[in-house]
């Protein structure tokens, strides 16, 4: 005989339980098990709420974040009454009552989660304003949310402000009211509650700190929101975010002990034995829970007790991270100012990194990390095993890479650092040990590994930490994947490098090799041009060129050719030249013998076999033609290959000469990972061979079709469409974000085509695609601009006689 | 006997950088390493003649900037799986200055 089992609210936690009883009835742990009957106000099942911050910003759509489909509760043969709220529970007569009748029980389970807080001001029932609970006011924002919206959120906690950015990447412009003087304040101090909210105000968002919301205006429809201090924000949409309260309502009604919540003990039983009660509508020991992680402990707590198992509820500590694409913060523990307690404060305002340990005599107490969270695991786990960290305290806030030795420095030392009873996944309470076990027993694939252990498949945010495992356990097998070290002399990968530079703040040279654990002394002519590469990119204010890390063609800004002469190229803007420019390429040829003038197939003159020490002479005079360096030699923007487009062509649509010009005049003298070629043509017959070129234009009537990763050298391929516009000044925008881009995420030597296959054209549209992200590629890339985009010929030309021999011995008369 | 000629300062070579000196039997290049030690080597790769001067210098060694073949610059002998050495000279810093031995100078019309 079947126990009868009826269950409240199909959210995260009920629905976890339900999992953890199904799982014992196929271990045939629990007799008959129980049949079920799942009642939920929402008219669908378990979805993972923490989700719907991606679908709100557009990241993901409802169908991913499907928790339990239709075929998983028929499986289970669930009875499932959704969008059938309870309206009573009738505790003599054992019976639920839904309007639709009565439903017996044997074991009740409440789990009606939460309701959120309705702020009581003038104007709270207006049309227009919603909360951030569930699907419904998901998809009342993102409906709202179009370019030009105003939208005002009330509260600067992590719900308002995921809400916040969410709206913000669908184009709303959107205003934070926050009561407090910081950001997230039960999560954040106020120095990283600054960083977050510089971060966000650059996003575009507006944030009012110490903002009290005194009424919200309008007659039937929200019009806008206005504070104490008299300040009015208008608004089409107001989105409540200050908070939960638990949903008591039913229990109440039914008389059962509720204090803020419905009360529970250890085994989740309410004041009747056949009651329980789970999830964000519980009170244990005077403790309200809305984080994932301890509902999901007191899910498997309550599996256990319905199966008759002893199990008890012991409320843990959790971290807290904000899931904003391109935030990284993460805040655990105590961090409030009390006496006997010492802070440990890194900063690092240029890359927004805020790393701040709160101690308490040896122990380990609180972490606020910002801008660069690896380490936040590492240190939790210090704070919940509560060792004695006076040995490490040094160098304590440099992580478990600097804990485990300069030497052994690599991203896996963080993560191989770690005890395994050190969690991992946050949200499911997966610790280190779990997952290697899983690993070991055969999951090999990310998938694999989050279905059997659930680790990283709630949030998202531990992905990276859990591949690092897997690298970690499966060695070869899983480093098969992976890159390759940069050269012998690191076993490093160009992109953990890349990664390394950035995070650790590496700006010379020395320092990379110093503090990566470098092998040989000085390099090698393979890592040295990339490293100079990637700091010129990462600290464009900060690093200074190293010439003698340039390959040689770079280093003497012309073409080595066999013979050790050079080749000399001056820039032609779009390829367009003029007699004048002519005449001083003609001249020049003539004055320095130069064996062969070649045509290019970028549309420039080269001028072939130049002596090195002629070259600073070529040079000046080029200058004083009024040319510059054409970069035929540089890993950087090489030419803007052009047709004449409307200015004399007969099926020309736009100017695409004047076009290509503008674009070689704003990007000339940029360093890239690998050379970098440019096509504009006028029209879709494209003369300027523009669909096999690095960044190709192709202009048609209604504007620019911009489409990128061509190649026409070892490989040939046709570029992929990035984005259509329609103004010049779009065009402009676009092609430096998208270099930008890719200046500070591609590895060394690899052209945008092999870039662009790793990243994924979906990663490089997003970034484009959103006008915040763009913009602030573009700003990024006219940074770099103001400082490296200058004549090197000018520059050279004024010093000739470094580029003599430095003695000429030949008419020094033997003895 | 040792002639040692009076080249230039050793601030005129770049750090991890090489200058040239022309003589009658070919190019001779002076690399500085990072540390300030100073060699001196014949400037052309036995592979296919590539300028060594021009070169990426790391720690004691040289990479040909044609096709990449590497030498110590202590002994002019290629590492790795090429084949090959380049002459080296006798070279020597005194009081800033770079002093190259120059009795090749004499030797090689003998030779």
């Amino acid at each position: 005989m079947k126990h009868k089992l009826v269950v409240i609210g199909a959210g995260m936690a009920s629905g976890r339980m339900l999992e953890h009883l199904f799982e014992a009835r196929e271990s045939s742990e629990a007799g008959d098990g129980f049949h079920v009957t799942l009642f939920n106000a929402e008219p669908r099942g378990n979805y993972n709420r923490l989700m719907l911050s991606p679908v709100l910003s557009g990241e993901k759509i409802y169908d991913q974040i499907v928790t339990h489909d239709a075929d998983w509760y028929a499986a289970q043969c669930v009875d499932c009454r959704f969008g059938e709220p309870v309206v009573r529970i009738d505790r003599a007569a054992r019976t639920v009552h839904s309007n639709a009748g009565a439903v017996p029980y044997d074991a009740l389970v409440i789990a009606t989660g939460s309701a959120p807080f309705i702020v009581p001001v003038p104007g709270k029932a207006l049309q227009g304003v919603c909360t951030y609970r569930d699907l419904e006011d998901t998809n009342a924002m993102i409906a709202a949310s179009k370019p030009g919206t105003r939208a005002v959120v009330i509260g600067g906690g992590l719900l308002g402000l995921e809400a916040a950015a969410g709206m913000a990447a669908r184009g709303a412009e959107v205003t934070v009211i926050h009561l407090m003087g910081h950001l997230m304040e039960r999560q954040l101090d106020p120095a990283a509650g600054y960083l977050l909210q510089k971060d966000l105000e650059r996003r575009g968002i507006r944030i009012h700190c110490k903002g009290a919301t005194k009424a919200i205006l309008g007659v039937e429809k929200v019009e806008a929101v206005l504070l104490e201090d008299g300040t009015v924000y208008p608004a089409d949409l107001v989105c409540m975010a200050v908070g939960i309260r638990p949903e008591v309502r039913l229990a109440n009604d039914a008389h059962l002990d509720v204090g803020r919540g419905i009360t529970v003990d250890a085994q989740l039983r309410t004041s009747d034995p056949a009651i329980f009660a789970l999830g964000e509508c519980v009170e244990h020991d005077k403790q309200l829970f809305g984080l994932v992680a301890p509902l999901y402990d007191q899910a498997r707590v309550l599996a256990a007790t319905l199966l008759g198992k002893d199990a008890t509820f012991k409320p843990v500590q959790t971290a807290t991270k904000l899931k904003v694409t391109g935030v990284d913060l993460f805040s655990v523990g105590d961090f409030a100012d009390a006496p006997g307690r010492e802070d440990i404060v890194f900063r690092d305002p240029g890359r927004g990194v805020y790393k701040r340990l709160i101690l308490e005599g040896d122990r380990l107490l609180g972490a606020v990390l910002y801008g660069e969270i690896t380490d936040g695991a590492w240190f939790f786990d210090k704070i919940k095993s509560a060792e004695d960290i006076s040995a490490l305290r040094d160098t304590l806030i440099f992580g478990p890479a600097f804990a485990a030795g300069g030497s052994t420095a690599n991203p896996l030392a963080a993560v191989a650092a770690l005890p395994p009873e050190a969690e991992i996944c946050g949200c499911n309470g997966v610790c280190k040990g779990k997952i290697i076990t899983a690993i070991q027993a055969g999951a090999a694939t990310l998938d694999a590994v989050r279905s059997q252990t659930k680790a990283s498949a709630s949030c998202g945010i531990c992905t990276g930490l859990v591949e690092q495992l897997m690298a970690l356990t499966l060695g070869d097998a899983f480093a098969a994947n992976t890159n390759p070290p940069m050269c012998k002399c690191t076993d490093h990968s160009h992109e953990d490098v890349r990664r390394l530079i950035k995070s650790i703040g590496l700006k010379s040279i020395p320092a990379v090799m110093q503090d990566l654990g470098w092998k040989t002394v000085g390099g090698c002519a393979s890592c040295r041009p990339a490293l100079n590469y990637y700091l010129i990119a990462d600290w464009p204010l900060e690093y200074v060129d190293d010439r003698q890390s340039r390959f040689v063609n770079e280093r003497n800004h012309a073409n080595i050719q066999k013979d050790g002469t050079y080749s000399v190229v001056p820039r032609m803007w779009g390829g367009v030249t003029t007699p004048a420019e002519l005449r001083a390429i003609a001249d020049a040829a003539e004055k320095y013998a130069v064996p062969m003038l070649k045509v290019t197939g970028g549309q420039r003159i080269d001028l072939l076999g130049v002596k090195k020490e002629h070259l600073p002479a070529i040079w000046a005079d080029f200058n004083a033609a009024g040319m510059v360096s054409g970069h035929a030699y540089a890993k950087g923007l090489r030419t803007v290959k052009t047709c004449v487009g409307t200015e004399f062509c007969r099926f020309g649509t736009q100017d695409s000469t004047g076009l290509g010009i503008k674009l070689e005049k704003l990007l000339w003298g940029s360093w890239t990972p690998a050379k970098v070629k440019l096509g504009v043509s006028g029209c879709p017959r494209n003369c300027a061979e523009a669909t096999c070129k690095d960044i190709g234009v192709v202009c048609v009537d209604s504007g620019y079709q911009i489409s990128v990763a061509g190649a026409a050298g070892m490989d040939v391929r046709e570029t992929v469409a990035l984005i259509t516009v329609t103004t010049e000044a779009e065009v402009m925008e676009v092609i430096a974000a998208f270099t930008q881009a890719y200046r500070e995420n591609a590895r060394y030597l690899h052209r945008i085509y092999k870039w662009v296959a790793k990243v994924g054209l979906e990663w490089c549209k997003t970034q484009i695609e959103d006008p915040v992200v763009r913009g602030a590629l573009y700003d990024r890339f006219m940074l770099s601009q103001s400082i490296y985009q200058t004549d090197p010929w000018a520059e050279h030309a004024a010093h000739p006689a470094e580029w003599a021999p430095i003695a000429d011995l030949t008419l020094r008369a033997a003895e | 006997m040792t002639q040692m000629i009076d080249i230039a300062a050793l601030a005129d070579i770049p750090r991890q950088g090489a200058r040239v000196v022309k003589t009658r039997h070919g190019c001779i290049a002076l690399f500085r390493t990072a540390d300030d030690q100073v060699f001196a080597l014949e400037d052309r790769c036995p592979h296919k003649g590539g300028p060594l001067s021009d070169g990426i210098v790391h720690g004691t060694s040289v990479t040909c900037p044609l096709h990449a073949w590497v030498f110590d610059l202590a002994t002019g002998l290629t590492q790795g799986a090429d084949e090959g050495a380049i002459r080296t000279y006798a070279v020597r810093l005194e009081a800033g200055r770079v002093l190259l031995d120059a009795n090749f100078l004499t030797r090689a019309q003998a030779a």
